[in-house]
């Protein structure tokens, strides 16, 4: 198990996203799990054995660096990506449910149900549309919610986004105040910036998803609304072909650009 | 032989689990195995080279560091989730079982050999309850082993060969505990699923045995 696996598990839910959706989950990939793995845990990885303490006094180090860093900053970015990631499993879980639904009328032999196998049940995509849309949304707003929040205990652990060259200790044991030097602080402070900044692009590219889904359902519900007065039927064939045809095309764009296979 | 390997054995748990079942497999992966894997093993890499006692005598900082750490978190941490997810492989056999009678038998003795009905709810309702036993154990384990869920910067070791008292500390106590407590909570909410779990079957099936006798009687 390691975040190639959790590729695996969003990559099924990608299929179901909206297009700037579709785009997050690339930032998150390419940009945060990604460089995570390949440069910042190399960054932090001798942080604790090139913590250097201006004493000889056993468990000096031990204790400043632990006052220092209650928890690194590696650990939180990776709890910060699994909190994040886990919303879209809602959308996966709520996906299935409706796949195994239609899976139940198909094997009961109901005439509502117009699939000719059990594969194209599996290779169906769902519109976000009814009750998929309600969890949908709420998956936006908790991964909003968990970032907003992770963001904010950054700034409050490490006292801006920061890492200084030097710190002055003088926790037990150490004999007096003890100068105590991070090691490549400048290197550290480059990727702390770089991970604030990504954070922040994929909270405006969720506050940018979530304004796209609200204003997408305000406009059908007027449109609804509309239609119910006039001729029903012929508008709204018109109306799933433009959309079909618009969900395509967003499709094939993100597919060649991204090359994601689900 | 590594974490993938579980992986695709709870994979394999999960089509025969009710949604509840789902749930816990999906908190098993993420907050668990994936926590484990991508931060919790590297906060614990170098305990034994970190763990620095006040003394030169030779052989006192081991001697420390093994009787305040006669199992490592982290490996008590992997026992649990290996034990954890075990029972689940009864539901697999039993269900592998049914597919091989019917093959045997050449003919179909079941509608649906992985529906939870009959023997298979019973392996079901024990897999659940071995699962929340296994869990409370380590969670008592690690609770008595390590005097509750505190990891303390200094600790007085007197063992011998050191020649009286000492202090010795523990490298990165709090961000241990920190994930110390974070293992509890999710130890906690899977036993609160399996809980669930095994409530909405025991309470579904007694309901719909009930519903067949009542019919049954006014026949």
């Amino acid at each position: 198990m390691d975040w190639g696996a959790l590729h695996t598990i969003l990559g099924g839910v990608n299929k179901h996203s909206t297009s700037i959706g579709k785009i997050w989950l690339t930032v998150l990939f390419i940009f945060r799990i990604m460089i995570l793995v390949v440069a910042a845990e190399k960054v932090w990885g001798d942080e604790q054995d090139d913590f250097v303490c201006n004493t000889l006094q056993p468990g000096c180090r031990n204790v400043c660096y632990d006052h220092f860093f209650p928890i690194s900053h590696i650990r939180l970015w990776a709890l910060q990506l699994i909190f994040v990631s886990t919303p879209a499993l809602l959308v996966a879980m709520h996906v299935a449910y409706r796949r195994h639904e239609k899976k139940r009328q198909f094997r009961k032999g109901d005439q509502k149900c117009d699939f000719k196998d059990i594969e194209e049940i599996r290779k169906q995509r769902f519109r976000i549309e009814g009750s998929l849309w309600w969890t949908y949304t709420s998956s936006i707003f908790f991964r909003l919610i968990f970032e907003a929040v992770f963001m904010y205990a950054f700034y409050f652990m490490y006292d801006g986004f920061r890492m200084p060259r030097l710190m002055k200790c003088s926790a037990w044991p150490c004999p007096n105040t003890v100068d105590c030097f991070v090691s490549r602080p400048t290197e550290k402070t480059v990727f702390t910036i770089f991970m604030i900044a990504v954070s922040s692009i994929c909270i405006l590219l969720n506050v940018a998803e979530l304004c796209y889904l609200l204003t997408k359902f305000f406009l059908r519900r007027s449109k609804k609304a509309g239609n119910s007065k006039q001729q029903p039927n012929h508008e709204n064939k018109e109306e799933t072909k433009q959309n079909e045809m618009n969900d395509l095309i967003s499709d094939s764009c993100q597919n060649t650009v991204i090359g994601f296979s689900s | 032989m590594s974490w993938a390997f579980l992986c695709d054995l709870l994979s394999g748990v999960n089509k025969y689990s009710t949604g509840i079942g789902r749930i816990w497999v999906a908190v098993v992966f993420m907050f668990r195995l994936l926590v484990y894997v991508a931060a919790a093993e590297n906060i614990w890499k170098h305990e034994h080279d970190e763990f620095e006692c006040n003394i030169k005598q030779p052989g006192c900082e081991n001697a420390c560091f093994d009787h305040f750490f006669p199992v490592s978190y982290i490996r008590l941490w992997a026992l649990q989730l290996i034990m954890v997810s075990t029972p689940s492989l009864l539901v697999v056999f039993h269900v592998a079982y049914r597919e091989n009678r019917e093959k045997h038998h050449h003919q179909k003795l079941y509608k649906n050999p992985g529906k939870i009905d009959g023997g298979l709810l019973y392996t079901y309702l024990i897999s659940l309850i071995l699962k929340t036993g296994l869990e409370i154990v380590f969670l008592v384990l690690f609770y008595k082993l390590y005097d509750g869920f505190k990891i303390p910067r200094l600790v007085k070791c007197d063992i011998k060969p050191c020649p009286n008292t000492v202090d010795c500390y523990i490298s990165k106590p709090t961000e241990k505990m920190i994930f110390l407590y974070f293992l509890v909570a999710t130890s906690c909410l899977c036993i609160v699923l399996n809980l669930g779990e095994l409530s909405y079957l025991v309470f579904k099936y007694s309901i719909k045995y009930y519903l067949k006798r009542h019919v049954k009687k006014q026949q």
